[in-house]
């Protein structure tokens, strides 16, 4: 990568980290925050104590439990080994100075959702956590990514990672949205039209008047999901909004350094020649409220569409993977979308559990009761995001409504505490992931926006939320 | 680490595509706070039934596959999480090669981490090999020689320079890293200066 000539905005937060080459060609790449977590750090800490190493800066790192959490009574972690993991967590903060976020802190929350609630997130820094949601962060113009164990490890003792550039792909999404839809429905329409593979090796940077004109929380669901385009990290540009989201939250750049920070995040947006080694340009009004059928996130459908049939399937393998994916999913082809009969609704997750989604939920429900025959849940994702709602009282509309009204957590985004799906178990959910066995062994899940999921909840079927009134 | 420099043995079949870190190693195994002792666990819900019996039928659990060394998969293998338990249950399986035509770029990396050998090949040679690991017959893997040889079938591998000398050495690359800590503090000393905000204390 030369430094002259246009760049995007990878280019510039790439080489404004790199610290030098090592000999065997590797770059080492320095990161600005770490997020820490519970499930995959314990063996890392191991790791340095092992070595006898320690850790490089506590002071870039913030650590929060939340993927085993228990969002219902959380005095007590019943499950002894998620009970270990936790309290593992706040040992080895505690013993190397980290700032970690308990249980009983109300800034407590899914790591994703924190980050930027704290101001910890910003544009032009380098985020890694060992969860490959940190893909999130890239709303604000930051590069961040999901590593390994071993590479927390690495980063807790060296504040780098070793990295080799990736290629940069642009989407652009152009033009007003349609009524009903919104990012969830755009990220998911992308995933559908290049495939779970293809952002491989790419940091995808989205672009367009959609993507501009969304909330930066809006921004935040589609680059959440951008692991799930197979990419390592998604990036928008910042702007006005983020700035102002930014401002006077705890770790924001304090009164005597904002004016110079806004003025180097001012700097980053791509140049406008810069090249890109993929471009996808995507017209808002082909896109629909899209919706899940399968066992992977590709697996999308507009929710006026069909369960596909195996016979439309362009090869062998992927006809295979239809049938499989239709057998688990207990599913007929051919079977209308908004025929698909719920047992559960899920809202939360690091995807949609910010208050924008909640209060989307809330106003969708109001007055209004769910299906006799459906569990309904709903989890913020952070203690803080809880608090607010419960200020406006959107926990009341919502609890009125029949939803139980839970604590911070990932909750059954992925089920490791004792939010699960039993087999068989129909779900619409607001999270990002609907492989086999996700939500629980068995179970059967649809993702889709928090405004199809709210509408579902009422009409006890997958629900298109234009017809809903 | 462990070194990786040759393999010899039969391959595992598993002619999946998209197979997820989720299906490699659920979520109620991630609990441990150890890297070792998840090979039981390796590809739970599709190795177990509902009460915790072997499937009699999933490749991992007939012989000879039970003792691979090697498992031949379907497209963009390892998508989904980031999770590390994925390539440490493989391994305390006894895995240390895997082919397929792509890999999820965290998990690719991940492998390497721990002393597995991702390998990619064309959609062609995929069937190929997959027919060979059908018929049990016996692989060769080299790394020194980046080849794949199996009854008459030979097919040159790419792979990075540098992971493959940390393959071949069994290097940790945090020890390689901190020999760069001077340049690391100078690095930071410059960013103090340049963007002392990432630097402040709460
Ligand atoms: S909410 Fe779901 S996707 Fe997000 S960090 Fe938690 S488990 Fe991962």
């Amino acid at each position: 990568m030369s430094n002259q000539g246009p760049k995007t905005l990878f280019d510039k937060i790439w080489s404004e980290h790199l610290v030098r080459q090592r000999e065997d060609g590797t770059n080492l790449l320095y990161i600005d925050r770490h997020l820490v977590h519970e499930v995959t750090s314990p063996q890392a800490f191991e790791g340095l104590k092992i070595a006898n190493r320690p850790v490089h800066r506590p002071d870039a790192t913030v650590a929060v439990a939340d993927h085993n959490v228990p969002t219902i009574n959380r005095q007590n972690i019943e499950d002894p080994q998620s009970k270990i993991q936790v309290e593992t967590l706040a040992q080895n903060t505690k013993q190397h100075g980290i700032q970690y976020f308990d249980l009983m802190d109300q800034r407590q929350g899914i790591v994703h959702i924190i980050g930027p609630e704290q101001g910890i997130t910003q544009p032009g820094m380098t985020i890694v956590c060992g969860d490959s949601h940190t893909s999130t962060h890239g709303a604000f113009g930051a590069l961040a990514f999901g590593i390994g164990t071993s590479e927390v490890e690495h980063v807790l003792a060296t504040q780098t990672i070793v990295q080799n550039p990736a290629k940069n792909m642009r989407i652009a999404v152009n033009g007003e949205l349609p009524f009903g839809v919104n990012s969830k429905d755009l990220i998911l329409y992308i995933i559908g039209k290049i495939g779970t593979a293809g952002g491989t090796g790419h940091v995808i940077e989205y672009a367009g008047s959609s993507v501009q004109g969304l909330s930066v929380e809006g921004r935040m669901t589609i680059c959440n999901m951008s692991i799930e385009a197979g990419a390592r990290a998604g990036l928008i540009s910042p702007d006005q909004k983020t700035f102002d989201y930014i401002k006077g939250r705890p770790y924001a750049p304090s009164a005597k350094h904002w004016d110079q920070a806004v003025e180097y995040w001012s700097s980053l947006p791509s140049d406008k020649e810069a090249n890109y080694d993929h471009e996808i340009i995507i017209n808002s009004t082909e896109i629909d409220p899209m919706v899940t059928w399968g066992t992977s996130p590709e697996d999308v459908v507009s929710v006026k569409g069909l369960v596909p049939s195996p016979d439309s399937a362009k090869n062998e393998n992927k006809k295979k993977s239809i049938e499989r994916s239709l057998e688990y999913m207990g599913l007929q082809p051919g079977t209308k979308i908004t025929d698909i009969k719920l047992d559960k609704i899920f809202i939360g997750s690091c995807t949609n559990g910010r208050i924008e989604d909640l209060r989307k939920v809330a106003s969708i429900v109001k007055d209004k009761k769910i299906a006799s025959h459906v569990q309904a849940m709903i989890v913020p994702g952070s203690g803080l995001v809880k608090k607010q709602a419960e200020e406006e009282g959107l926990d009341s509309i919502l609890v009125n409504a029949g939803f139980e009204w839970r604590e911070a957590g990932c909750s059954m985004c992925l089920g490791m505490n004792p939010d699960q799906l039993k087999p068989e178990e129909r779900c619409a959910s607001t999270s990002n992931r609907n492989f086999e066995g996700r939500q629980g062994r068995g179970g059967r899940t649809h993702l889709m926006s928090p405004e199809l999921a709210a509408a579902s909840a009422i009409t006890g079927a997958i629900a298109d939320i234009r017809d809903f009134k | 680490m462990d070194k990786f420099i040759s393999l010899q043995g039969i391959a595992a079949p598993l002619p999946i595509v998209n197979i997820d870190t989720d299906m490699i190693i659920p979520k109620q195994f991630l609990k441990t706070i150890k890297r070792t002792g998840l090979g039981v666990s390796l590809f739970y819900e599709m190795r177990y039934d509902n009460d915790g019996k072997l499937i009699n039928d999933f490749v991992l659990n007939t012989s000879p596959y039970d003792q691979s060394k090697i498992l031949i998969a379907g497209d963009n293998f390892g998508c989904g999480s980031s999770r590390e338990h994925a390539p440490w249950s493989l391994k305390d399986f006894g895995i240390r090669c895997i082919i397929s035509t792509s890999f999820a770029d965290i998990f690719y990396n991940n492998c390497f981490q721990n002393g597995i050998l991702p390998i990619v090949v064309s959609a062609k040679q995929l069937d190929e090999l997959m027919a060979a690991a059908s018929n049990q017959q016996e692989f060769q893997i080299d790394l020194p020689d980046q080849k794949i040889t199996v009854g008459d079938i030979s097919i040159n591998f790419d792979i990075e320079e540098h992971r493959k000398d940390r393959l071949l050495q069994g290097l940790d690359d945090i020890g390689i890293t901190l020999g760069y800590q001077e340049d690391i503090a100078v690095y930071e000393e410059e960013q103090k200066i340049k963007k002392p905000w990432l630097f402040q204390n709460k």
